[in-house]
């Protein structure tokens, strides 16, 4: 009961931001070129790297192109729903609409986080994947049934423990109002997922595997296509997902008793 | 007399937009932090021994990317979001009366904030020399001034070019989705994440024909002390500027004709 009126509920943002989206057809083409360059140059900058040598931290070229593919479809999620979304919060919260939010007989998370929809990311998601093929191909992955649940579990912990550190970074705006620098800085960290994180030196790894779990965004996954994975991590990846999903939760819950509103 | 008001204007403006900009201090740390991805590849390069295959020494490639960090951080425009905002918020209208080119404006706005921003790159600059002591270096005082100057030019070649995109929201609501285009060849092609000597040959072929080369490359390469050629760069620079600023005059005066307040 409660699950369909949930669904129901989303059908309708979906609906309503596809339609307000849709309006700008010129700016979709813009940003799927926007992707499509994005991608040509991150994939030439690994071709720098690797223009005399063979391995990057024990990665061949192919193999790190995996990592690429995993990078631009979680990318494109971040661009379809968690920058759209996320960053109103600082709006909402600058401007006191916040109260509308929390009036509504709504779970206040649910509709901050899934309102909006900007679905030229959708374009990045299928750029991302048709890599993914490709690189299954050159790599000669034999799909089965275990290969394909393992990625999709690892896949989905990475979407998990990035949502939760937008949203944990976008709840910080209840106290601090304007963010959304923050987010930037977020995000230049997260660019270096798009490398493999053996290439890094060792002190770094610790902070990009503690601090800002990078390792578990793109670097598991990709271990687990090439199946160099133990099981071991992708238990570990497990827990530390659930772990970012519940202590954002927590914390938006905590944050919100600190809400007052606008000019008061 | 007129000297002395041009005079006059820029000084109340740069007070004005800097006592602004002081206040935001925490926000233009952020800033200042999301600027340090050469840093991120810097290590990739040192640590899998990158540099040996493209001629430059570790100690050189270290200084090559914090004075890439530097000019970045002094080259930073935004110019397109602002007016973005403004425009479609119809501030414009008010700055257009004024007897002053609005754009004047934001030119201060940006001055001011690197003023802002030069403790906190100071700041940066003196952990990675903790870190990286051997890479400590003094550059001689026209070296430097050169360096100044280069800096500048990248920092006002990327301001006439956000501009002329700026002036395209007299047309269309969504001008910040072409920078973002724009944004992915200035990322890979202006050296912050790679030195152009080290791009493969099919690429600096014609990359030194294209405004891209003397944003980071050439100044960073300059204040670093590595080989370039300093009045080839320099007047490059100097082209760009003339190439651009008659197409900008000409965008804005076709521009303001066409523009209608929002809600008109």
């Amino acid at each position: 009961m409660n699950l369909r009126k949930y669904l129901k509920v989303y059908k309708k943002f979906l609906h309503t931001s596809l339609a307000s989206e849709l309006e700008y057809k010129t700016n979709m083409l813009v940003d799927l070129i926007t992707a499509i360059l994005s991608l040509i140059g991150s994939i030439f900058l690994l071709s720098i790297f690797f223009q005399n040598n063979g391995y990057i931290g024990g990665w061949k070229f192919e193999q790190a192109l995996i990592i690429q593919g995993i990078y631009t479809i979680l990318n494109g999620i971040t661009n379809t729903w968690f920058n759209p979304n996320l960053t109103e919060i600082v709006k909402h919260i600058r401007e006191g609409t916040l109260d509308f939010v929390l009036l509504k007989p709504i779970d206040s998370q649910f509709f901050i986080s899934l309102k909006k929809i900007n679905p030229s990311g959708f374009l990045e998601i299928m750029l991302g994947f048709f890599l993914l093929f490709f690189c299954i191909r050159i790599n000669q992955i034999n799909l089965s049934l275990s290969f394909l649940t393992l990625s999709l579990i690892t896949i989905s912990c990475s979407i998990c423990i990035l949502y939760s550190l937008w949203f944990f970074i976008s709840t910080t705006t209840i106290w601090f109002v304007k963010t959304w620098n923050a987010i930037e800085v977020l995000r230049s960290f997260l660019y270096i997922g798009r490398f493999p994180l053996n290439s890094f030196s060792f002190s770094l790894r610790i902070i990009f595997s503690i601090f800002i779990p990078l390792a578990f965004i793109t670097t598991i996954p990709s271990e687990v296509f090439l199946g160099l994975s133990q099981s071991w991590k992708i238990l570990l990846e497990v827990i530390v997902a659930s772990v970012f999903l519940i202590t954002s939760r927590k914390f938006w819950l905590f944050a919100l008793k600190f809400y007052s509103s606008a000019s008061s | 007399m007129i000297f002395n008001l041009i005079n006059r204007k820029i000084f109340t403006l740069l007070k004005v937009q800097y006592s602004n900009m002081l206040e935001y201090r925490v926000e233009i740390a952020l800033w200042a932090i999301s600027g340090i991805i050469p840093f991120f590849m810097l290590n990739i390069w040192t640590n899998n021994n990158l540099y040996e295959s493209i001629n430059f020494s570790e100690v050189m490639l270290s200084r090559y990317f914090l004075c890439a960090f530097f000019v970045r951080q002094f080259s930073v425009v935004w110019v397109v979001f602002s007016f973005e905002e403004d425009s479609l918020m119809g501030k414009v209208s008010p700055y257009l009366i004024q007897p002053l080119n609005p754009f004047f404006r934001y030119f201060a706005q940006h001055l001011a904030e690197q003023i802002t921003r030069f403790p906190f790159a100071l700041i940066i600059a003196f952990f990675f020399f903790i870190f990286n002591p051997e890479s400590i270096w003094i550059p001689n005082l026209d070296i430097l001034l050169l360096s100044i100057v280069s800096t500048f030019l990248s920092f006002l070649i990327q301001f006439l070019i956000q501009s002329i995109i700026a002036c395209l929201c007299f047309w269309t609501e969504k001008a910040s989705s072409i920078e973002r285009l724009l944004f992915i060849p200035t990322l890979f092609l202006s050296g912050l994440l790679a030195p152009v000597v080290s791009f493969p040959a099919y690429v600096k072929s014609w990359i030194y024909l294209t405004p891209f080369p003397y944003l980071i490359d050439f100044p960073a390469n300059l204040l670093s002390g590595n080989e370039t050629n300093i009045s080839g760069g320099l007047g490059m620079q100097i082209l760009w500027i003339f190439l651009l600023f008659p197409l900008f005059k000409k965008i804005w005066s076709e521009g303001t004709k066409k523009y209608t307040a929002m809600g008109s």
